[in-house]
């Protein structure tokens, strides 16, 4: 019986699409799906004789998105070429950061399951360019579109602090909603707006001997799940390669694998040998950025709270659970409206069970957010306080916020209309339960004896009730007229 | 200070930058390396303790655009100059393994 233990340790390199209208050097239009090489511009192809130009904004994103991510700004930063010959990159070098980033030494809070959450150490953030797109057809040549090349990246690095799969995707989806609640990128990662690439190795003990694995590189990853279950299948393959063959970090270089979706594995990818030799060296053609306390106050100003402190305010302000806090904190635009409609008056709880299991709900039929359903918070506030109150029922809130989109109308008005006002007048409800409780003398008796027949005759007693007044008396004032008649 | 350049690493640099040279052409830009090389090693002998290593030769910086859309080529104007074109797309060889990506 051999005594083993291991611990998982996984850093991430992400690169984000910065959401501006022109590439990072050139003013050709940034556009999903454009023509093939419609977007490009001698700039784009390297022409020589070209200058690039910075794109202000991008440089602004990436140090607002930098700022969200609790990085260093630096005061100096330069830009470097990459060089390495692949055709979809035209001018054989990419434009990137080498020796001076715009911003390092920074962290990312990441939710874990258990609520709490934990403090990942992010070593730099740069910006850099993104290359063309190769398709591959299946004739004897390949296609290349240029559209793509000098887009602008914003390259993330973190420590390598991740233990576990689930913590590598958290920390995926809590960047995804860093940066779009600060607006740099709209993170779509259907249209590539977020890649992914873990470096993945244990740390394993065996025997009371520690031995490390050899570090993984997976390319590319583009979706959520991807990155999860990428990372769980290294894992475990490093650790059948271990234990078969022994194989630790000293005997082999780091490798890069991909990632298969279909055959869910990674796969190994042929690497040339001097592949990593990337020869980088200060870009000529661009000058340095220079960050001055104005100009930062000026892009701090633009920072918003951040989507952990809304969740974590929403738990604690207004006692939301944890589940709840993330869900109306998934997007800012929901968030805000959720604050909205509170800060209008509406019962925190209440605004979040209307907004969580209808309004959200609805929004998501329809394909679009809940701020686009064309309801105002404050009418989200009335028809909180309308249940509430008990003017009108659970049941009834889904009907009349569901006409509140397709009409337009208040949610009191509505409930009139639809004829779903709740009595609650308990003179008006006590006659009513009077007159039910002389027609069912049996059931009153039953209700009386303390029996096990009580409670169902009682419950009997306040269907009668409903009944009677086709279900617009509020149960709760009913069962409580009810039972005061009943004891006395 | 700087070792030698010797005909190894030319070929090395050569092949990393794709170029196709003839051992006289190896030969020939040894010798024209190594004499740049030999000038930059003077260069060493100058005392640069407490002076800023220089990221650009112009004392200027911030030199930014604004976002804003400016005209493209144009998918011909763009493949006029491609030895092959396939639709509105660049054609090249077949690419094996597809390690690109930023
Ligand atoms: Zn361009």
């Amino acid at each position: 019986m051999t005594d083993l233990d291991y611990q998982v340790i996984v850093g991430l390199e992400i690169h984000v699409q910065l959401c501006t209208k022109t590439k990072l050097f050139c003013g050709c239009a940034l556009e999903f799906a454009a023509e093939p090489n419609s977007r490009v511009c001698p700039v784009c192809l390297g022409m020589p004789g070209v200058l690039p130009v910075m794109n202000r904004l991008a440089y602004e994103y990436s140090v607002l998105a930098a700022l969200a991510l609790n990085c260093q700004i630096a005061e100096f930063t330069k830009w470097d070429r990459k060089s390495y010959y692949y055709p979809d990159l035209p001018k054989n070098f990419q434009t990137s950061q080498y020796d001076l980033p715009l911003s390092y030494d920074g962290f990312i809070e990441i939710p874990l399951e258990t609520g709490q959450s934990k403090r990942i150490r992010i070593i730099r953030c740069h910006l850099e360019e993104d290359a063309g797109k190769n398709l591959h057809t299946s004739g004897s040549h390949s296609q290349v579109d240029l559209n793509r090349t000098g887009t602008p990246l914003l390259e993330i690095v973190t420590e390598p602090d991740m233990n576990t799969a689930a913590e590598v995707k958290a920390l995926a989806a809590e960047l995804q909603r860093i940066v779009r609640y600060v607006g740099v990128s709209e993170a779509d990662m259907q249209k590539g707006h977020m890649r992914f690439e873990p470096n993945i190795n244990l740390a394993i003990t065996k025997d009371g001997k520690a031995y490390r694995t050899p570090i993984t590189e997976v390319k590319n990853l583009n979706s959520f799940r991807a990155v999860e279950r990428s990372v769980e299948y290294e894992i475990q393959r490093q650790l059948d390669e271990f234990l078969e063959h022994g194989t630790t970090l000293e005997m082999g270089n780091k490798t890069t694998r991909g990632w298969d979706d279909d055959r869910q594995m990674t796969v190994l990818q042929r690497e040339k040998e001097e592949a990593h030799d990337y020869r980088y060296f200060p870009e000529p053609d661009l000058l340095p950025v220079k960050m001055n306390e104005t100009w930062l106050a000026d892009i701090r100003s633009r920072m918003c709270e951040l989507p952990l402190q809304k969740q974590q305010r929403f738990v604690q302000t207004y006692e939301l659970s944890d589940y709840d806090a993330g869900v109306l904190t998934a997007d800012r635009a929901t968030a805000e409206f959720f604050d909205e409609a509170v800060k209008a008056g509406g019962s925190a709880k209440r605004v979040c069970n209307l907004l969580t299991q209808i309004g959200l709900k609805m929004a998501n039929d329809k394909g679009v957010s809940l701020v686009d359903l064309g309801v105002s918070c404050e009418a989200v506030a009335n028809l909180a306080n309308m249940v509430d109150r008990g003017d009108v029922n659970a049941s009834a809130s889904t009907t009349i916020f569901e006409h509140m989109v397709t009409t337009g109308k208040a949610p009191a008005g509505l409930a009139e209309e639809l004829n779903l006002v709740q009595k609650s007048d308990s003179s008006e409800l006590e006659a009513i339960v009077k007159k039910i409780l002389s027609d069912n003398a049996q059931a009153v008796e039953e209700a009386k004896s303390g029996s096990k027949k009580a409670k169902k005759a009682q419950g009997f007693l306040l269907g009668q009730v409903m009944q009677q007044t086709q279900g617009q008396a509020n149960p709760r004032v009913v069962s409580q007229i009810l039972g005061d008649l009943l004891r006395s | 200070m700087s070792e030698k350049i010797d005909e190894v690493q030319v070929r090395k640099v050569a092949k990393l930058s794709r170029l196709d040279l003839t051992d006289t052409e190896i030969k020939e830009f040894t010798g024209q390396l190594e004499a740049i090389l030999e000038y930059v090693d003077k260069m060493n002998q100058l005392d640069t303790e407490g002076v800023e290593p220089m990221a650009h030769c112009l004392p200027i910086s911030n030199c930014l655009r604004e976002d804003t859309v400016t005209d493209s080529l144009g998918a011909d104007a763009i493949l006029a100059n491609a030895p092959q074109r396939d639709g509105d797309f660049f054609k090249v060889p077949r690419i094996l393994d597809d390690n690109s990506g930023a």
